[in-house]
């Protein structure tokens, strides 16, 4: 699904939280959501989620306009993952991945029709390699199958456009790169919120750098991720190489002197 | 669990509260069999049955009946009312004892009792339950977050406030028995139960308990927070209201037929968890079950394990409901509500 972000802006009282974001997306691309911390990612995820309203600007899906949706149509479309979420009860594997299920059933009691469900639910949990967790209690896992299965539970939805909020934080170096290598090879556009500008570079087909709310630099990572433009929005030095294999760009970080670089 | 082992502990739940009902009935000073109490339903819903000797006829029918199905209903309409608030506030202490919401209605009983228009009573005490409920939340929000720490401190001060005001105001208008007028709001008792607070507390079960029936899978989407319940395509902020104004005007009725008894609304779901899974299409109708012969059993225990003497049925849920309470903060599992 093509998404077309049209100067959007969003405040929480008076402070400014994003400004005139603009941005087209096409139908299957992978996009990185980069900036330093308080940027304004996560916002952004909600606005094109639709769960927070922009004050002005439009999200669009193949022109539909995300505001024009019920909360209901838009889960259908759109499934957003947060940042580190746990349920408050204990709920198996499967259990998890029946709830993206909640926005396709009947709006009273819930269809009963449950193999429907169980189906869907079971293939996504193949999608991400997890098929055989399904009868585990969600607190039982690791952070990398938690976050397999929340992958599993918002393909569930059957969404179109998958959002995620840094899906890699808190994970070890193997359980990243198979994270990213499974959103990629799902037939959905996903838009990603990730702080580790490498993983950015391998996995995601153009990038959009936010800084203090605004859209600084967008493209492919060749064209976002240069010494100049990173230097200049985290105030680090660094060093463009191109990996030996992917051919994408490899940020090399100099060591921060005490006298500071920017 | 496979539905049909779903429905096998159903059924047995149903048909235990069911004989439960009839042997409470039969409880008492008074011996009375199930075949008198049979013929004493009969005859009053208009069956020909074997006459019944008056005096029993009336201790079943004034006395005993009212009494039970008062407990059962009110133990019904806490543990939903508890599974609930658990679910829309993600917090597993959250129930309407222990948020304070039992004691604001007590508040709003009381007074329309001294005022002497208890033909608002229902009404009065939802709107007691309903302010104790914002408070309660308004006090726990700091940041825009409510930690089920904080809300359950919270729901301390609320309650400690209301308990005070609800004695206040029956010391105030003294006549006779304040004290045990004042343990039965505080303490909760259906000792008083008549065929008026079997209607009260049907409607509400019935009404508002089918509302939240059908809000089951919206409560599920809950589990994982507001963000992923919103991204599930619920309306978080009308549900939620929705949702806990519906728990005040349930606990509002349950307090004005019976004062406010503790952990029956904290511990069912809990232990009914365990057996249907946190779904709630399975959960809410066993739990109002189960809660409806918990509390018949402990309104049973109330009256009769100290015969002649009469405990608050509220003794009875804290004597069971302090341990199992204890048990839940110890647990392992902790880190799901630090």
């Amino acid at each position: 699904m093509g998404v077309d972000l049209d100067q959007l802006s969003f405040a929480i009282d008076d402070t400014r939280i994003l400004r005139d974001v603009s941005a087209s997306l096409p139908t299957g691309s992978v996009t990185g959501l980069l900036g330093p911390n308080g940027a304004g990612k996560s916002t952004l995820l909600r606005l094109i989620a639709g769960i927070d309203k922009a004050d002005t600007g439009t999200v669009s899906l193949d022109g539909a306009l995300v505001g024009s949706l019920s909360r209901r149509e838009a889960a259908r479309r759109i499934a957003l993952l947060e940042q580190n979420a746990a349920p408050s009860v204990e709920l198996t594997v499967l259990d998890v991945v029946l709830l993206g299920r909640i926005p396709h059933r009947t709006k009273l009691m819930g269809s009963f029709g449950g193999i429907d469900d169980r189906a869907v639910a079971f293939s996504a949990l193949e999608a991400v390699g997890a098929a055989t967790l399904a009868d585990r209690y969600w607190q039982t896992l690791s952070g990398g199958q938690q976050q397999r299965v929340q992958i599993a539970r918002a393909m569930a939805q059957q969404p179109s456009l998958l959002l995620l909020d840094e899906p890699t934080n808190h994970l070890d170096v193997s359980a990243q790169l198979a994270l990213l290598g499974q959103v990629r090879e799902l037939t959905v556009t996903a838009i990603m919120a990730l702080h580790d500008l490498n993983l950015a570079a391998a996995y995601c087909d153009q990038l959009l750098l936010l800084d203090g709310g605004r859209l600084v630099a967008t493209g492919t990572p060749d064209e976002v991720l240069t010494p100049e433009i990173i230097g200049e929005v985290y105030g680090v030095d660094c060093f463009i190489l191109q990996h030996p294999r992917g051919g994408h760009p490899v940020i090399v970080y100099s060591a921060a002197t005490s006298k500071g670089n920017s | 669990m496979t539905r049909s082992r779903y429905l096998g502990w159903f059924l047995t739940a149903t048909i235990t509260l069911i004989l439960g009902c009839g042997v409470a009935v039969t409880t008492g000073p008074a011996a009375v069999s199930l075949a008198q109490v049979m013929g004493s339903i009969g005859a009053h819903l208009g069956f020909a049955t074997e006459s019944v000797p008056i005096l029993i006829d009336s201790i079943v029918w004034q006395l005993r009946l009212p009494r039970v199905l008062t407990a059962a209903l009110v133990g019904a309409g806490l543990a939903l009312s508890g599974a609930v608030m658990q679910s829309v506030t993600r917090n597993p202490l959250a129930d309407p004892y222990l948020l304070g919401l039992s004691s604001g209605a007590s508040v709003g009983a009381v007074c329309v009792v001294i005022l002497g228009i208890g033909f608002f009573l229902p009404a009065a005490a939802f709107a007691g339950a309903l302010l104790a409920l914002v408070a309660t939340l308004s006090i726990a929000r700091v940041g825009g977050t409510i930690t089920p720490v904080r809300a359950v401190l919270a729901g301390l001060a609320i309650a400690q406030l209301a308990g005070a005001l609800t004695s206040f105001i029956i010391f105030w208008a003294a006549k006779g028995d304040s004290y045990r007028e004042i343990l039965n709001w505080l303490l909760g008792s259906v000792a008083g139960a008549t065929w008026q607070s079997v209607a009260i507390a049907a409607t509400a079960v019935a009404v508002v308990g089918t509302g939240i029936l059908l809000s089951a899978t919206r409560l599920d989407a809950f589990a994982f927070g507001d963000t992923s319940a919103a991204s599930l395509g619920i309306n978080v902020n009308r549900t939620r209201w929705a949702l806990l104004g519906s728990v005040a005007l349930l606990t509002g009725a349950m307090v004005a037929v019976s004062g406010s008894i503790g952990f029956v609304g904290l511990i069912l779901p809990h232990l009914v968890r365990g057996v249907s899974g946190p779904g709630h299409r399975r959960l809410l109708p066993l739990v109002a079950v189960c809660g409806a012969l918990f509390l018949v059993i402990a309104d049973t225990l109330a009256r009769t394990v100290f015969d002649p003497r009469e405990l608050p049925v509220g003794i009875i849920t804290a004597f069971i409901g302090v341990p199992v309470f204890i048990l839940l903060i110890k647990r392992k599992k902790s880190h799901l509500w630090a």
